[in-house]
């Protein structure tokens, strides 16, 4: 009898924790959402931030974060899926293995922060560049990294055997093979992978404080030119992003308003993540129903 | 006629097998390029921590070589005035307040995350897998930024408010971490509670052993291992973990006296000064030597998830 109701209290105990946490997720998403709701307008996504007055925007920091994004995917990308290649097709199982296998390890699982202060010490100070967009996409490369050559390493892994032999017995080249054979029918795990790396890129605040910087110039977004200090696409220039903005409102922000902003721009990020985090799950189905489709 | 389609038969016969035999040589270069590419973007991850583990750790061993300040008096002291006179480098109080809110976080999060990722292999699979799966999922995806912002707004004012007192502390600092690693601890520890061979369930279930019986006999003791990785990885997340920390903590550099009580943090102290000092004062190379003392951190943390990990493979 008593062996049963333990049974049961566990089960209601164990309820109530799922419950919990469904509630809290519901409850965070809807506090951040609901408190930034009335923020979100044209206005505020694309009007400069104001220092002193209430009133200002997140135009810059928004445009920042994407900049970065783009930047830090255009450098992340072609080395994690080089490096995912080599893991999956070349590694002979030996010690070097292993030594990268570890690195990967702890690449990983290194604080954001150190990342951050690594960038601060390469890719600001002993380049010369101050703080700049491009040490940030670099920075966080470096942290993106083990991610995406994991996520290649898996997606290529599991494309079936066959595929790669009959490349291979058709007498195609174990390059042309893994490019175009393996590659491909590996790329809805990849693009996945990716699409969740971005979401990590633009929420991520800790390893851009000290490499793209705290401040962003006066932007003229009519000015395209990439060697012009005020050119939004001058990548050698510093940019606060949306994530690194929020904590600095947060922590030190002068404005009246500085909650207000604070509150917009947590639901702009939350909003942003969320559209990460589901196009991730529907293109990565998408993209498999469609390469899947001439076999059933 | 036949004569002569033999004749260009034969000859593209042996033009094919000559080609056959011949290698292309632009294929062979094309390979040999692909695979050394594909070499050095994986040798790049051992270049890069390499050296972010050479830069940090000489920027951060300047404190005791440059400076002069004794190893022992960094970590054991409890003064921390760099700019005082005379200055003081003792970080005892940011090392404590570091363990602390890890342990706090982790302590909080390891009974509800284990229990979340029993309820979701054991309990209720379906429901399991379909809302709490990826309820936990985008709680991953969060960016720390906003559990801090979260903590500032909610948490501090509601600590403030019942407790009478200043409502940045350890508590909340605690509590915010607590709600980030939660989904790392439930996703890991439901991997290895699924990973429990069936047999076992069904043998304890026939001798007839209720449900949670089995789960506390035989699943968790034999997921153990996967569990604790579970919590190690989740509490080296927190450990390093600055920005949430740092908006809720309260950043008095004192040592902990309570849960109410603001402290500081490794984290929270370098993402605070890093800034304001100058490089290469004996102040900036104080906060790269708690920037080593985090990265040291990390090491540690990996060699107990080694260790745990191949525990899980002896079993």
């Amino acid at each position: 009898m008593k062996a049963r109701l333990m049974d049961r209290a566990a089960t209601v105990v164990l309820t109530l924790i799922a419950i919990l946490i469904i509630g809290t997720l519901v409850g965070l998403l809807g506090f951040i959402l609901s408190q930034g709701w009335h923020k979100l307008n044209l206005d505020f996504l694309t009007s400069p931030p104001d220092i002193v007055n209430a009133g200002g925007g997140i135009g810059p920091q928004l445009f920042n974060s994407l900049y970065l994004l783009v930047l830090t995917m255009l450098i992340a990308l072609p080395l994690g899926i080089g490096a995912g290649i080599y893991m999956a097709e070349y590694a002979p199982d030996n010690k070097i293995t292993q030594f990268i296998r570890m690195s990967i390890e702890v690449l990983s699982s290194l604080p954001s922060i150190v990342v951050g202060l690594f960038g601060l010490l390469v890719f600001v100070n002993m380049t010369g560049w101050g703080y700049t967009l491009f040490g940030g996409a670099l920075a966080l490369t470096v942290f993106n990294l083990p991610l995406l050559v994991r996520v290649t390493e898996d997606a290529l892994r599991n494309v079936p055997r066959s595929q790669k032999e009959a490349s291979l017995a058709l007498g195609i080249t174990k390059w042309r093979t893994i490019v175009s054979v393996i590659l491909p029918a590996a790329l809805p795990g990849i693009i996945t992978g990716a699409i969740l790396a971005s979401g990590r890129v633009f929420g991520e605040a800790a390893a851009l404080l000290f490499t793209a910087g705290m401040s962003s110039p006066n932007l003229d977004f009519t000015d395209f030119s990439l060697n012009s200090t005020t050119s939004p696409l001058n990548p050698f220039r510093p940019a606060e992003t949306l994530a690194v903005h929020i904590w600095k409102v947060n922590s030190e922000g002068l404005t009246p308003d500085a909650r207000d902003v604070a509150d917009g721009a947590a639901a702009v990020l939350i909003i942003a993540v969320l559209l990460f985090n589901l196009s991730a799950r529907w293109f990565g189905n998408w993209v498999y129903k469609k390469m899947t489709s001439g076999s059933n | 006629m036949s004569h002569r389609t033999e004749g260009v038969n034969t000859e593209r016969q042996s033009m094919i097998a000559q080609k056959m035999l011949t290698t292309n040589k632009r294929q062979k270069t094309e390979n040999i390029t692909g695979k050394t590419i594909a070499m050095i973007c994986a040798g790049l991850l051992v270049i890069v921590v390499l050296s972010i583990t050479y830069f940090i750790a000489s920027k951060g061993l300047s404190t005791f070589f440059v400076d002069g300040v004794s190893i022992k008096e960094f970590l054991t002291h409890d003064k921390w005035d760099p700019e005082g006179e005379p200055s003081a480098y003792g970080v005892l109080p940011f090392i404590l307040g570091s363990f602390f809110v890890t342990a706090l976080a982790a302590l909080i999060a390891a009974p509800l995350g284990i229990g979340a990722a029993i309820f979701m292999t054991e309990i209720f699979p379906g429901f399991g897998k379909k809302v709490l799966k990826p309820v936990i999922e985008l709680l991953v995806g969060i960016p720390s930024v906003v559990y801090g912002y979260v903590g500032l707004t909610l948490l501090v004012p509601f600590i403030r408010e019942q407790f009478d007192v200043l409502g940045f502390s350890l508590l909340a600092g605690g509590l915010v971490l607590a709600l980030m690693i939660l989904p790392t601890i439930t996703s890991v520890a439901a991997d290895a509670i699924e990973a429990v061979p069936q047999d076992l369930r069904n043998a304890s279930l026939a001798l007839g052993a209720t449900r949670w019986q089995t789960i506390w006999n035989v699943v968790l003791h034999s997921a153990l291992p996967g569990c604790l990785t579970a919590i190690v990885l989740g509490m080296s997340r927190a450990f390093g973990e600055a920005l949430a920390v740092q908006m809720v903590i309260g950043n008095t550099t004192k040592l902990p006296g309570g849960l109410l009580e603001p402290i500081s943090t490794l984290t929270s102290g370098i993402t605070l000064n890093m800034g304001n000092t100058i490089q290469g004062t004996p102040y900036n190379n104080a906060l790269w030597s708690m920037a080593l003392l985090l990265l040291a951190m990390s090491f540690i943390f990996i060699v107990i998830l080694r260790l745990l990990g191949r525990k899980r493979l002896a079993k």
